[in-house]
């Protein structure tokens, strides 16, 4: 069973500590990401609403913090989530919490195949 | 359950130090430096078998923020670092003020010019010829008077931002009005079962109003627990010109024009009032002067309201019916209501909102603090003596905010700095303040030219700021807060959430902690105050634990809920007021409506509304030259006020400093996204960086405060091209209000033209120059 990250986006605020932890984690330079906030706002919908999405999304240099899951810690990002919006486990169990509540988003970082 | 327990279980129960893969883990409560309000958000640093910090996580065992950590302490390694940081006391000679002539020195020889100046100034000038400059978040941010008055023995302790607009405006009006300390909203951050306490109600409605907790955690608020409730339930109003992020998540969003609070707050009452919404038993039992206000807000209908604050006159009477309905409700009120000319008034809005909706001091409202669970103000006032008392500038014309906050009024400070009256201030020490880089001085280049009169000053910082660069003569290198012992209360202890030990687990250079600087200074120039102490932790659980604990307990705790102290309708129990009786510490045992205090003060007793000094309603005339609404200092993630410029992972994500205008104000000037642009208006001008966006309505803009780069020249007249961004070039001196509290940051008008060329910051030069850390060896 591959893991994934679960991102509850209706409450992710945009603080970014998902980026940096992670380049904290993995020693990445600046300009150099893991994980990155897509910025997806705001524009006016209507009179009375706004469309803003953060959503954290993993890069290729995601490895879903290896190192650290074989220690049972939980990947970085996820540990430092101001929002606490991200969860980290096995697909079939984030597929159940995604049946909980719309405006998530599942991601399953690998190595990409066509390389 | 718990929604933040997916922060990581796995080091739940740990102890305050343990050993992990060869690493010592030391847990602990962040607050300084780098600059932030007092949370004590909890970290764990991994430290190797070199003394070396290898990284930073957040701690799973604290009780609000649960592992979870911002991007400003997740740098804390390029931080104590970093190869611009200064970690030895230095010294020029005056002559070299605003040169790179600086040279090492020790601590004692240090400690012992700060007490020879000190004592050449007393006795040539008096003891009022020192002055204290502040700043604000740090830990030396509330220790500015006890630096003064405590450390240096004079009265006059100052932070130069105009009119103190930032917090002590609402605390000072709360006292006056409810006698408590500041009323925050309540997120059972001191209950051990947090939302799930039986003890706690979660808010059906948070009201955000001119504050935006989430990047800064604003008066020690830790800002996401709003989320952590809204996930439970809670809805969201947000009173804001601008659209943030979480006001897009919001069911009511109330875009008032900037510096409007006032009277949509008239207005609410007004509603809430006229259509019985009130709480009838706690208005009968605890409020004083009803019926004066309820005749006062009868002049501000919603109509009128709405005229004023563009918004709708059936969104306004909306929101007040929300905001009467919900139980609880809670309002989460900011740096935007200190920052105009009254906010006091509007302040005392929200206060009687609160109030007359019966959601003072109860769960899931507003929480307030024991009176018994002593704050530590007014250390080494009364050993000044009544004649240096007098002499703190400005008692006589702004008692309300001089004598309440014991600092001297900050505009009249630049006034006597420049003209020699009515005393002559010589030497200065600058704690924490990076004053002249758009942070609080208003004209900043005329405070800069006003500094140049003082003969002889000290700093106090990590860096070498424009400020000390501009002003200094000696330089005091501070610890950051994994360097030093000491303790923090969330929320600055108006509050009882929780308390935090500060564990040192690194030493870098010979850096201090603003504590341990201020016993220095204070055990040689004021032993009347600091001899009694036999070292620095003596003094410590003196001045932050009231004796009631020791040191060694808390660090081994690490985080203290308050529950000794935590309980709700005090007004009952008699836990407000210092005699014990039931109700509010005031002068008429209540809720002041009608303000007692105020009147005492000569000013009107009532909230009214008072336009912003420059305005389209206020300068007509002047619109058409600067057609634009300019509001400023809208909170990042990345920054604390200057702070953070040099850390390249935080640089990245605001790399220069930002105006935010809207895509049709944008087209109309021909200003495309990512475009420096000319800001001016009557009093100064700066360039910025527009960023075309819908934050911002047409006619509203909204600029970035704090910028220096401190990759660029430091010496004069350069100072780190602190004069380039500078917004407050754009703000005037003394537009305060009557009291003296209050200066129109966020409510200004200005004019904005694209400009051709480009100051965009070298983000690899960054990395190059502050990716190379400084490890000790």
């Amino acid at each position: 069973m591959r893991n994934g990250l679960l991102i509850d986006y209706e409450f992710c605020t945009g603080c970014q500590s998902c980026e940096v932890a992670c380049q904290k984690e993995h020693g990445f330079e600046a300009g150099t990401w893991g994980i990155r906030v897509l910025d997806e706002g705001p524009w006016e919908v209507d009179a009375k609403t706004m469309n803003w999405n953060k959503i954290p999304t993993p890069t290729t240099l995601c490895d879903l913090c290896a190192e650290r899951t074989e220690k049972g810690k939980l990947p970085s990002c996820v540990h430092h989530c101001l929002a606490a919006v991200m969860k980290y486990g096995p697909i079939d169990e984030l597929v159940k919490e995604m049946d909980k509540k719309p405006n998530q988003v599942m991601f399953v970082p690998g190595p990409y195949i066509c390389k | 359950m718990k929604l933040f327990k997916g922060q990581g279980t796995a080091d739940l129960g740990k102890p305050w130090r343990y050993e992990e893969d060869g690493l010592t883990v030391t847990r602990g409560c962040a607050w300084s430096p780098p600059g932030c309000h007092p949370v004590g958000c909890g970290i764990k640093t991994y430290v190797n078998s070199a003394g070396e910090l290898v990284r930073i996580e957040g701690d799973e065992n604290h009780p609000v923020t649960g592992g979870r950590l911002c991007v400003r302490c997740l740098t804390m390694r390029d931080y104590v670092y970093n190869p611009d940081r200064v970690l030895y006391p230095m010294k020029r000679a005056r002559e070299d003020r605003g040169k790179n002539r600086w040279e090492r020195i020790t601590w004692d020889e240090a400690f012992d010019t700060i007490a020879e100046k000190v004592a050449y100034y007393k006795e040539n000038y008096g003891a009022e010829s020192i002055l204290m400059q502040g700043g604000t978040g740090r830990e030396g941010g509330p220790m500015l008077p006890a630096y003064a008055q405590a450390a240096l023995g004079t009265p006059n302790a100052s932070q130069p931002l105009s009119g103190y607009s930032c917090y002590i405006p609402r605390v000072a009006g709360t006292t006056y009005v409810t006698g408590v300390a500041y009323p925050e909203m309540d997120y059972a951050g001191g209950l051990p079962g947090r939302y799930d306490d039986p003890e706690f109600t979660l808010p059906e409605l948070i009201v955000f109003w001119g504050k935006d907790p989430l990047p800064t955690n604003g008066d020690g608020l830790f800002g996401h627990a709003a989320i952590d409730m809204m996930r439970r339930g809670s809805k969201l109003m947000s009173i804001d010109p601008r659209v943030n992020w979480v006001s897009t998540r919001a069911d009511w969003h109330l875009r008032l024009r900037p510096g409007t609070d006032a009277a949509l707050g008239m207005a609410m009452l007004n509603v809430i009032i006229s259509e019985d919404l009130y709480d009838h038993d706690f208005v009968d039992k605890w409020c004083y002067g009803f019926e004066q206000l309820a005749e006062r807000v009868k002049e501000m209908p919603p109509q009128k309201a709405a005229e004023i604050t563009g918004v709708d006159a059936g969104f306004i009477r909306e929101a007040a019916r929300v905001y009467a309905a919900a139980k609880p409700a809670q309002i989460a009120w900011g740096l935007a209501i200190d920052m105009k000319s009254n906010g006091m008034q509007a302040g005392h809005c929200i206060l009687a909102l609160e109030a007359i909706t019966g959601n003072l001091d109860v769960p899931g409202g507003q929480l307030v603090g024991d009176v018994n669970d002593g704050l530590e103000l007014g250390f080494g006032w009364n050993e000044l003596g009544p004649e240096l008392q007098g002499k703190i500038l400005g008692l006589k014309r702004y008692p309300a905010m001089v004598s309440f906050v014991l600092n001297a009024h900050c505009d009249m400070v630049l006034d006597t700095l420049e003209t020699g009256e009515p005393c002559q201030f010589k030497m200065a020490g600058f704690e924490d303040c990076n004053g002249l880089a758009g942070t609080d001085c208003a004209q900043p280049q005329r405070w800069h030219d006003a500094y140049q009169n003082l003969e002889w000053c000290f700093g106090i910082d990590v860096w070498l700021t424009p400020t000390i660069q501009a002003t200094c003569e000696l330089f005091l290198p501070l610890s950051s807060t994994v360097e030093h012992d000491s303790v923090v209360y969330s929320h600055y202890g108006a509050s009882p959430i929780t308390m935090g030990a500060i564990n040192k687990s690194i030493t870098v250079g010979e850096g201090k902690g603003d504590a341990e600087i201020m016993y220095e200074i204070g055990r040689r120039c004021m032993p009347i105050n600091f001899g009694r102490f036999a070292n620095f932790y003596e003094f410590l659980e003196y001045y932050r634990l009231n004796g009631k604990t020791t040191f060694e307990e808390l660090r081994e705790e690490v985080v203290h809920q308050k529950t000794e102290t935590l309980s709700y309708r005090k007004y009952e129990t008699g836990k407000l007021r210092p005699d014990g009786m039931p109700g509010f510490n005031t002068p008429t045992g209540r809720v002041e409506l009608y303000s007692t205090m105020f009147r005492q003060f000569g000013v009107d007793p009532l909230p009214f509304y008072e336009e912003p000094q420059l305005s389209p309603v206020s300068t007509p005339e002047k619109m058409e030259e600067y057609p634009f609404v300019l509001t400023t200092g809208a909170r990042t993630y990345c920054y604390f006020h200057s702070e953070g410029k040099q850390i390249p992972y935080l640089r990245e994500i605001n790399p220069d400093p930002l105006i935010e205008i809207n895509p049709k104000d944008a087209l109309k000037l021909g200003v495309s996204d990512g475009q420096w642009v000319r800001v001016s208006n009557p009093f100064g001008s700066c360039v910025l960086k527009a960023k075309v966006t819908q934050t911002v309505y047409p006619g509203l803009v909204m600029a970035q405060h704090g910028f220096w780069f401190p990759e660029q020249d430091g010496e004069e007249p350069h100072l780190y091209d602190v004069w380039r961004s500078n917004i407050n070039l754009l703000m005037p001196h003394f537009y305060v209000g009557e009291l003296g509290f209050g200066a129109p940051y966020k409510c200004l008008i200005c004019k904005v033209e694209p400009i051709e060329e480009s100051y965009d910051t070298d983000m690899q030069a960054i990395w190059n120059r502050y990716s190379q850390l400084v490890v000790p060896e």
